[in-house]
């Protein structure tokens, strides 16, 4: 008799379920029509609640009518605990929107205001650059008794990447796209196919159990990976999504991509154990997936969000998954510059899969 | 009929917890017989049948299935047998002839598609999904699913529950079939008549022990012999003779 070979049995699992997957309407809604169509949706909007940015540099002098002028408008958000040299970077990312130097001089004019722009955000540029000659107009013509005007602005602009909307919701659609298909997904799959006794029956044939994780895994993996390809493609050719190296990038994020993947169909295994029928599957998914929906920086950054809010942000797998896809696109990190956005990842691995081990139920 | 035994099983015990659902069975199961497993619910058949299937664990016992020690090489009876469980479903979304290669897949084995759907005349339904066919075309290609690794023996659990005396008698007909080409076949079922009309030999399960197997003819005649009449004088002919007279042998596609 020829060997029985576990590797065909898993493939031909792999395969059934591929096709399963790409004839459910519901995989294909949630993973594919869903972040397009909010990529459609939000990259059209754009930005929303326009604050300016200003990075403070340390030798301001911050009793300066024009700091103080400065520090009482609205649109104005200074940052004032960052080192020169982070200043530098979030300035050339567009993080920040410019940096301020207002210094004292002994000669005339008594303030010299020194601000730097960035490319990378040269509307928000734009926005402080009114604001500050609209308040140098102010100052100068309050100090009527001295004819020298009371302060100058010394401007340059830095070289920076221009970072758009969709640098910044892609990403985090993709991370939508792998936790809706890794939690529900594969919840909904391995709790209906115990319950229909599909798994039983497999039983009886010499096929191996991990033969069955494994196919499963491997066919939401295929079809989750070319959903992400087709996001980015989409992204980048139709909206101008950012890719630094190219093809290199795509593949650090299908990596990345891969990885999420795998975490989040952990907790997809977890749920089709405690869920004891089909119903009570959605609500114990949403609460996995709704906090990592919307704190985990999908649609705005977390760190507009007040610091409590932001602590619980800090735990969520999706906001460190989220965050290493926007280095990796956007800043052109490589995978070892992630390594703390993995390691941190590679811990809910340990911990999910181990609570998966626990509550997994194959009949 | 040559007497060889394929299935033995000596003492089978299975408890759920404080529950004894097989209480010490023994029986034997010759090949190339169609053996029935008749008793009420819960009397431990389906029990019986899947731990002989190495679906589940026994508490003791002793079993083997075609000279393989059921404790030692599970895998093996895997191989050698097939199984058609009671109310399974199958692979969600995928068409009859995409299923057949799934477990063709399962089992190892090269076969098409389509020769396994003659064997249960179902080629024409072979884009259909599971869940589109009717309660006999259901059953019917269940037991395709059974047949793919050539097995030396099939189980079928209460495959006739359901269907209209059309479809049982079809179901009944190609099992036959099967029997007749060498496969030996375990069945559990509720209708005495189908046990009856089908079985080689029978074993009464009831409350976790086997109280009587002898081939259906024997049982009734012993009963016979000591006194048993029905109350109600039997006719020639019964209702389900006037309904297949009636409507006809032809088996309706439902």
């Amino acid at each position: 008799m020829k060997k029985y070979s576990n590797f065909n049995a898993t493939l031909a699992i792999a395969r059934a379920s591929f096709r399963s997957i790409i004839r459910s309407p519901s995989a294909v809604v949630f993973s594919l029509a869903f972040p397009l169509i909010f990529i459609v949706v939000f990259a059209n909007i754009g930005g929303s609640g326009v604050t300016v940015d200003v990075g403070v540099a340390k030798t301001t002098d911050t009793l300066s009518p024009v700091y103080l002028a400065l520090k009482g408008a609205k649109v104005v958000h200074l940052i004032t605990d960052q080192s020169a040299d982070e200043m530098a970077k979030s300035l050339a990312k567009g993080n920040i929107d410019a940096i301020i130097d207002v210094q004292k001089n002994n000669a005339m004019p008594p303030y010299t205001l020194h601000v730097q722009y960035t490319e990378a955000s040269q509307q928000k540029g734009g926005i402080l650059k009114s604001l500050l000659q609209s308040i140098f107009f102010q100052i100068n013509s309050r100090g009527n008794t001295i004819p020298q005007p009371v302060a100058e602005i010394k401007e340059t602009t830095v070289k920076g990447r221009e970072y758009k909307y969709i640098d910044f919701i892609l990403p985090g659609m993709l991370g939508f796209s792998l936790l809706s298909s890794g939690v529900f997904g594969t919840a909904f799959v391995f709790l209906s196919l115990r319950l229909t006794l599909v798994i039983k029956r497999f039983f009886a044939t010499p096929v191996k159990k991990y033969s069955i994780v494994l196919g499963e895994a491997l066919a939401r993996l295929v079809f989750s990976l070319l959903g992400a390809l087709f996001i980015i493609m989409v992204g980048h050719y139709a909206f101008g999504f950012t890719l630094i190296h190219g093809i290199v990038t795509v593949i650090n994020m299908l990596v990345l991509a891969a990885l999420g993947l795998i975490i989040f169909m952990g907790f997809g295994f977890a749920i089709s154990g405690i869920a004891k029928n089909e119903s009570a599957v959605p609500p114990i998914s949403n609460i996995i997936t709704m906090p990592q929906f919307l704190l985990s920086g999908t649609f705005f950054a977390t760190t507009a969000f007040p610091n409590w809010l932001q602590a619980i942000s800090k735990v969520l797998p999706l906001t460190y998954l989220n965050d290493a896809m926007r280095k990796v696109a956007f800043e052109g990190a490589g995978l070892n510059e992630v390594t703390h956005q993995l390691l941190i990842l590679g811990v809910w691995f340990i911990l999910i899969y181990a609570v998966a081990v626990k509550t997994f139920k194959w009949e | 009929m040559a007497e060889k035994p394929i299935i033995t099983v000596k003492n089978l015990v299975k408890n759920y917890g404080d529950f004894n659902a097989v209480k010490g069975i023994s029986f034997e199961v010759y090949e190339g017989e169609i053996f029935g497993l008749l008793g009420p619910n819960g009397a431990g058949k389906t029990t019986t049948l899947e731990i002989i299937e190495t679906l589940r664990d026994k508490t003791s016992g002793e079993i083997t299935v075609d000279g393989f020690n059921i404790e030692t090489d599970a895998n093996d009876i895997k191989q050698v047998i097939g199984v058609q469980l009671q109310s399974a479903g199958y692979y969600p979304n995928l068409n009859l002839s995409e299923l057949i290669k799934l477990f063709c897949g399962l089992y190892g084995i090269n076969k098409s598609p389509m020769e396994m759907l003659e064997k249960v005349a179902l080629t024409d339904k072979a884009k259909a999904k599971y869940k589109d066919l009717s309660g006999g075309q259901k059953q019917r290609f269940s037991i395709a699913t059974t047949l793919i690794n050539n097995p030396r023996i099939i189980f079928l659990d209460e495959p006739t529950t359901g269907l209209d005396p059309q479809a049982r008698r079809n179901l009944w007909d190609l099992i036959r079939e099967i029997r007749d080409a060498g496969t030996t076949v375990v069945i559990t079922t509720h209708y005495m008549d189908e046990a009856e009309e089908l079985c080689d030999r029978v074993a009464f399960v009831d409350g976790g022990h086997i109280i009587g197997i002898d081939t259906p003819n024997h049982f009734i005649d012993e009963l016979v012999a000591s006194g048993f009449e029905r109350k109600k004088q039997v006719k020639l002919a019964n209702l389900e003779d006037v309904f297949i007279n009636m409507t006809g042998k032809e088996w309706r596609e439902g």
